[in-house]
């Protein structure tokens, strides 16, 4: 029961911050571009939205700096016997990551409060360290969540951690793809769905240049990352393909080891097969090794007691990932080559419902690619060495525990959107400074 | 070596927990006297310069607790993992207090002139006050001796709620408010605003005594409730940070009688960053006390090597940043204007 709610409370926790990471990643960068556009055209409008994305982007910082923190929180609450046992392995990619932050966090202060304070030019220099120190702090998160899935870095006897060496395991198999998959992820999460909250204002009959310049910039910036994040996707698939097969295995549901390995649309998975669903022949074996005669490792080739149980929960995630990652691919070229061959958006209330649609889908796939990874790698927290079970505290209480923060999270998204939906109605603040504080003495 | 990096380590994590006692600390306080400020003009303009002084700031405060964990769990893994299991009760409650603290504090803007205004606001001082209490009642659990080695192995109510924890955490709530209303108090001198200066003056007095108070009546706790501690307080190691700390403080209540608000600042975060740093020097070598040393809890060198690593390159990346931020923060460059006071409104 333990392990349940703490699994349960540690992915709440996770799915929730990992929206906003997305958003501290890419939507610094979207707002300084405009405040880019503005220092290099002085059309006032960039300046406008600037400014008001600043706003949007405090209300989400400060959410993901307390999301954040209660994820450091749980990692030793819940998770005493893995932090006890590996903490030091992969420690040095969190004492960066801090690093990191701390840096983020102080840059994002300065640029919000420091619009109509500092002199333009130096805000905008001002800004530029928060998107890099976001990178980064991302980067080092990822580094970790790569060694849960491909431990390296120290030796193992007997249950005694030894030989530890920590610039190897922050830069294990898994940090690359990882890193870069995520990262692109984040510019398709924070630039679809600001352009989805312009274009659903289009729809409900808003024409000005401001919500038109609004949604255009986060669409394009999107749209040229979208049809990459596949090429990504599948490095992605074919290294799971060669350090974790069984996670391969899982999310297609292949019972048995065996070539020509097909490739199931939708479908159930129980008792070792699939059944029902659109078979692709060979689809898995190209997918794994660009060969539709290629061998692929099935989920028998463990014992049942190494394999993941919830294999419907991986693939139908899996799927969806694919699924709408394909679409927002597709969407991306299309608008590009319009805007390419046209400079302009493409006409007509579909696309704008396309484009309404993107910003939570590409929320959908994030969730589903992370629940892919993480249920995928069950049952082990860190991939063949460490059973989740045998990582989730002793301590007693954590369903009640569970409960009550899953009811202050909801609290905490519905405030969130709250938030933003009335952000999004104030009126825009007077474009003259304001008055220097403090009085003459 | 091991010995040396392990103390590296352990001096890592009590400037960090320094820091966030004087830094987070104060800006609980904030919190608290936010919620205390009641209604009406002034205390709209009190909330104003408590809000103006902290926007800026309040993350980059808060990010030292995350410093301190990440040290511990780097440095000292077995140990961490003791405290954060044993220990999960006050912590998910400080968990708690941080999510409702955070939350309404982004949304309370947005929130003016709604009915969520009075909730979001009464929300804000309340966790302001438990988070602090919550985290210290750990610390004071610690150092009784109520954390053993391994997977919550410790009580998961009496490891926290005993004596001593609940003094630490009174005093935690306590030197935050007083941190809190010197720092006000040099804001608003600054700012040439009279009234709050003045209003701040009084409340830093009485939260000035009243922490000196607390930190005398916690001692004979700690005699009954950790001796070793108590002993190294009043006749040990402890000295060094416990008369620093009398000292300053008796020298901020002068400072303040004598509205030398600037100085005071410096004066008063000094007082509590002394005795947190002699607290450290009393309970040491052990880290968790009675028996785990800080030798015996930490990582091997390897990652500790990797922690000094990180730590240039913190120095190197986050102190001149941060000396950006106070700087820019302490010149009010990155300050709000308040609504007027009452004489101005009458046109006096």
């Amino acid at each position: 029961m333990n392990l349940i709610a703490a699994r349960n409370l540690q992915a709440l926790s996770l799915g929730f911050h990992i929206i906003l990471v997305c958003f501290g990643v890419a939507f610094p960068a979207f707002v300084l571009t405009m405040e880019g556009l503005y220092l290099r055209t002085r059309d006032d409008l960039y300046r406008r939205i600037a400014r008001r994305w600043t706003k949007a982007m405090a209300v989400l910082f400060a959410v993901g700096v307390v999301s954040g923190t209660i994820l450091s929180f749980e990692l030793g609450i819940l998770w005493p016997g893995f932090m006890g046992k590996y903490g030091d392995v992969f420690g040095f990619a969190f004492a960066l990551e801090g690093t990191a932050f701390f840096v983020e966090a102080i840059f994002v202060a300065i640029y919000i409060y420091g619009w109509d304070r500092l002199k333009e030019r130096t805000h905008f220099l001002l800004g530029l360290p928060i998107p890099v120190a976001g990178l980064f702090g991302a980067l080092f998160v990822i580094s970790v969540n790569g060694w849960m899935n491909n431990p390296v870095g120290f030796d193992e006897a007997n249950g005694v951690v030894s030989n530890i060496q920590p610039f190897q395991a922050l830069f294990n198999a898994f940090f690359w793809h990882e890193l870069v998959h995520m990262f692109l992820a984040a510019f398709m999460v924070a630039g679809f769905m600001t352009a989805s909250v312009y274009a659903v204002a289009m729809l409900r009959g808003r024409r000005d240049r401001f919500a038109k310049v609004a949604m255009i910039v986060p669409l394009t910036i999107a749209c040229l990352v979208a049809p990459v994040q596949l090429v990504v996707g599948d490095w992605a698939a074919r290294t799971v393909t060669n350090d974790q097969p069984i996670k391969l295995a899982a999310i297609e549901g292949l019972g048995t080891t065996q070539s020509n390995a097909p490739w199931h649309l939708f479908g159930w998975y129980s008792d070792g097969e699939v059944h029902g669903g659109i078979a692709i022949p060979d689809m898995l074996s190209i997918l794994a090794y660009h060969d539709p005669n290629a061998t692929v490792q099935g989920l028998d080739s463990v014992p049942v007691s190494d394999q993941p149980q919830a294999i419907n929960v991986i693939r139908f995630a899996f799927q969806a990932m694919i699924l709408i990652g394909s679409g927002l691919a597709m969407l991306a070229i299309l608008h590009l080559w319009v805007w390419w061959r046209r400079r302009r958006i493409i006409k007509g209330k579909w696309f704008l419902l396309a484009v309404g649609a993107a910003g939570p889908a590409a929320i959908v796939a994030l969730e589903s690619g992370w629940i892919t990874t993480e249920v995928g790698r069950q049952p082990w927290i860190v991939y063949q060495y460490m059973r989740t079970a045998d990582a989730v505290t002793n301590a007693g209480g954590i369903p009640v525990v569970w409960i009550l923060l899953g009811v202050v999270y909801l609290g905490l998204g519905f405030g969130a959107i709250w938030a933003l939906r009335r952000l999004a109605k104030s009126p825009e603040e007077p474009v003259t400074p304001t008055p220097l504080v403090g009085r003459p003495r | 070596m091991n010995l040396a990096l392990a103390v590296f380590a352990a001096i890592l994590l009590v400037a960090g927990l320094t820091l966030y006692a004087v830094l987070g600390g104060a800006d609980f306080g904030t919190g608290a006297w936010d919620l205390l400020a009641g209604r009406g003009r002034r205390a709209e303009r009190i909330r104003a310069l408590l809000n103006s002084s902290m926007g800026p700031v309040w993350e980059a405060n808060h990010v030292w607790l995350i410093f301190t964990l990440v040290v511990m769990w780097t440095a000292f893994p077995t140990a961490f993992a003791s405290v954060m299991s044993t220990m999960y009760i006050p912590l998910f409650l400080a968990a708690f207090g941080i999510i409702l603290r955070g939350s309404s504090y982004a949304f309370r803007p947005l929130a003016r002139g709604t009915w969520f205004e009075w909730p979001s606001a009464v929300a804000f001082g309340v966790a302001s006050i438990m988070t602090p209490f919550f985290l210290g009642t750990v610390i004071g659990g610690i150092a009784a001796g109520h954390v053993p080695l391994g997977n919550a192995e410790g009580n998961a109510v009496s490891a926290w709620w005993n004596a001593t924890g609940i003094m630490v955490g009174v005093m935690a709530v306590v030197t935050g408010a007083y941190l809190a209303a010197i720092f006000a108090m040099a804001d608003a001198h600054r700012r040439n605003e009279a009234d709050l200066r003045a209003w701040f003056r009084v409340r830093g007095l009485v939260t000035g005594v009243l922490s000196g108070a607390v930190a005398v009546a916690t001692l004979p706790v700690l005699a009954v409730d950790a001796p070793a501690l108590f002993d190294d307080l009043v006749s040990g190691a402890g000295l060094f940070g416990v008369v620093p700390s009398f000292v300053l403080g008796g020298v901020t209540l002068w400072l303040v009688w004598d509205s030398q608000a600037a100085r005071a600042r410096w004066t008063a975060a000094g007082a509590v960053a002394a005795i947190a740093v002699g607290w450290a020097l009393a309970q040491a070598p052990y880290l968790l006390p009675p028996a785990v040393t800080v030798e015996d809890a930490a990582a091997p060198s390897a990652t500790l090597w990797a922690l000094v690593v990180a730590a240039i390159v913190f120095v190197a990346l986050v102190v001149p940043s941060l000396v950006l931020l106070f700087r820019l923060a302490l010149n009010d460059t990155l300050a709000h204007g308040l609504p007027p006071a009452d004489e101005e409104v009458a046109g006096v």
